[in-house]
């Protein structure tokens, strides 16, 4: 198929050149590639005695740089899929041992070999759901103001400073968050939840116990951090597509800015929106370095959001290298296997509704 | 109160909290930079970049081995992913515009782009570590590779479509064949652009520490031998973070003082790469 594109400009040339040739019978149109290539053994031989040997050699490099860059891209295909058949490889022997326990037992004991998912998906699950509940909000604040309050000498530099912040590596914001943010947040705002929020009743259990600094929800705080400059630069991008007509037609009737941008510009952009919040949330579910550094890793489930926890890739991270069984090393790939099939369903979701949006419009992905 | 005035409340409010949410991004960068250089340039010297990681508890000591294996595993890398992510996206822009096929790796491209780290390293380890039998500076720079071949198709095909399509059609009835007006005419149309990917791209693996954790691991010494563990910055950021030891905390400070403005110069001069190329694109 692919071989039959690469003919195009050449049956067009051979094309041109034939219709000066009397009597010799042309196809009609030259859109239709089909035409053109039935019989490109026949085109070549008319314009290869002009110059055998150079038409020639442009073949066979035509040929070679064509199955060169097939070949390449065809390896992004490859990578994906041996991506998912070497974890599922490699964490065959703890799913064939646990069976479905695995994924139901919340136990984690090198010492008598016995492993379960649940308090790893559990601490995942919930770090993601409190980064994400942080980041959102402020992520959409900073989309409003630079498309739609900033002076525009001031849209550049902020646009910016938030795309520097997304380039910063996670090993950074762990870093920091265990050195600079759990301190502040034990000895400032963590008694400040416990006497407050833990006094509620209900949800009031969420937020008991000691002010460690370091927990789930120092974790979601700072994988909040994280992306926000990331869903922030995607809002961004998806707000710009909105055609200033609309917006102007709004104004036109009298609303105000903020009636614009909530009826207008948020209905418009719903899709890229939840797109863009879902690569977050991809991003926040997968992230390693910056909740390892701050979650404490203690594998049972704490009523608490204080209490520490793990995640399943900090996991990975702080015992992969340590896993003296086969039985231990294969559970730790079948978190791995477990945090795949997640965080690529969701990443996967997430692409598809950003397709449906202008590629190019979305810088920033 | 009247309808009016409300609607003037609820606007001024959600703007101001819009501009709040701003400044809270804007103070948390600030907060970041300041931290680092603040705790990082304290007894800074050029002892980090001419001394090797030093043993726990002494003084002195600088993270000459990490910053050089760092270097050296982006550079392979860049080296690896670079050319297949070039040849990929050229695939993608010149050959495999309309195909179905380039549909889907196009979008598995996408996927493979917020895949997350720690799962490129361990397919890694499954595909070189294991078979190789011990952990290794090229298996680390293997796994790098794979991160940033996604983001540079990605770049290089966007940039190959700015290219306009009359400049190619110009040099096809000239009689070239598609390789030669890829390389000859949209190749040099598209340099800078794609030289950007290629620099965020850099910045994007040369921080990069989930998947080095179990491929290149770590080496308290000096080595240039790929086929051994080798000491990279971040790694070696991670363990002396986590150590009780003072000196080994003051160069994990140091470390990502200099990971991080590396990485920030780095964006910035893509940026202006960027704008040079088109004064109309310079956004991202």
């Amino acid at each position: 198929m692919g071989g039959r594109l690469s003919e195009i400009p050449f049956g067009m040339s051979y094309a041109v050149s034939h219709r000066g040739a009397p009597g010799a019978h042309e196809p009609k149109d030259n859109d239709g590639e089909q035409h053109e290539c039935q019989d490109p053994d026949a085109a070549m031989s008319r314009v290869a005695a002009i110059e055998p040997k150079r038409i020639a050699g442009q073949r066979l490099r035509e040929r070679i740089f064509h199955g060169t860059t097939l070949a390449a891209a065809l390896l992004v295909l490859v990578l994906l899929g041996g991506v998912g058949v070497s974890l599922l490889q490699g964490a065959w022997p703890a799913f064939s041992h646990f069976k479905l326990a695995f994924l139901t037992r919340q136990i984690w004991n090198p010492v008598t070999d016995e492993y379960g998912a649940v308090g790893a998906v559990y601490g995942t699950i919930v770090t993601s759901i409190i980064g994400m509940l942080l980041a959102l909000p402020v992520s959409f604040g900073i989309a409003v103001f630079l498309t739609e309050l900033a002076p525009s000498w001031l849209k550049r530099p902020i646009g910016v400073a938030i795309e520097l912040l997304a380039a910063i590596p996670s090993i950074i914001y762990g870093f920091w968050g265990l050195f600079v943010l759990a301190p502040v947040l034990q000895e400032h705002i963590e008694p400040w939840i416990i006497s407050t929020l833990g006094a509620l009743p209900g949800i009031g259990f969420l937020f008991r116990g000691a002010p460690f600094g370091i927990g789930v929800l120092t974790a979601g705080i700072v994988l909040a951090i994280m992306i926000v400059p990331f869903i922030a630069a995607v809002m961004r991008d998806v707000f710009e597509t909105v055609p200033d007509l609309l917006k102007e037609s709004a104004y036109g009737l009298g609303a105000t800015t903020w009636e614009v941008i909530w009826r207008v510009v948020v209905p418009y952009s719903r899709t890229g929106m939840v797109g863009g919040t879902m690569l977050g949330l991809g991003r926040a579910l997968g992230e390693t370095m910056a909740v390892t550094f701050v979650i404490g890793n203690a594998h049972h489930i704490g009523r608490s959001l204080l209490s520490p926890g793990t995640t399943i890739s900090a996991t990975i991270a702080n015992e992969f290298t340590e896993a003296t069984t086969k039985l231990y090393a294969s559970s730790l790939i079948a978190l791995g296997a477990l945090l795949f099939v997640i965080t690529f369903s969701v990443i996967a979701i997430a692409r598809l509704m950003l397709l449906r949006l202008n590629r190019r419009a979305l810088s920033s992905v | 109160m009247s309808r009016r005035t409300f609607r003037k409340i609820i606007n001024g409010f959600a703007l101001g909290m819009s501009g709040v949410a701003t400044l809270v991004g804007l103070l948390l960068l600030g907060a970041l930079l300041w931290s680092l250089l603040k705790n990082g340039l304290a007894q800074f010297s050029l002892d980090v970049f001419t001394r090797m990681t030093p043993p726990p508890a002494t003084g002195g000591g600088g993270l000459l081995n990490a910053i050089y294996g760092s270097a050296i595993m982006t550079l392979i890398g860049i080296l690896i992913g670079g050319p297949v992510g070039v040849l990929a996206g050229t695939y993608l822009a010149e050959y495999g515009r309309n195909t179905r096929l380039s549909t889907v790796i196009r979008f598995v491209n996408d996927v493979l782009l917020s895949a997350p780290s720690i799962i490129i390293g361990l397919f890694v380890y499954e595909l070189v570590v294991v078979p190789m039998g011990n952990f290794s500076a090229i298996s680390g720079a293997i796994s790098l590779a794979i991160i940033a071949m996604p983001v540079i198709v990605r770049t290089t095909e966007d940039m190959l479509n700015l290219v306009p399509q009359s400049i190619k059609d110009a040099s096809t009835a000239m009689g070239a064949y598609p390789w030669r007006t890829t390389v000859s005419i949209a190749y040099p149309a598209a340099r800078s652009g794609m030289l950007t990917g290629l620099l965020l791209a850099v910045a994007r693996i040369s921080g990069e520490t989930a998947p080095l954790l179990f491929t290149a691991l770590n080496n308290q010494f000096w080595s240039t031998n790929l086929k051994e563990p080798m000491a990279n910055l971040p790694v070696v950021i991670f363990q002396f973070a986590l150590s009780p030891y003072a000196n080994w905390q003051r160069l994990a400070w140091q470390g990502a003082l200099v990971i991080t403005f590396a990485i920030l110069i780095l964006s910035i001069l893509a940026r202006i790469v960027v704008a040079r190329l088109n004064p109309a694109r310079v956004r991202k």
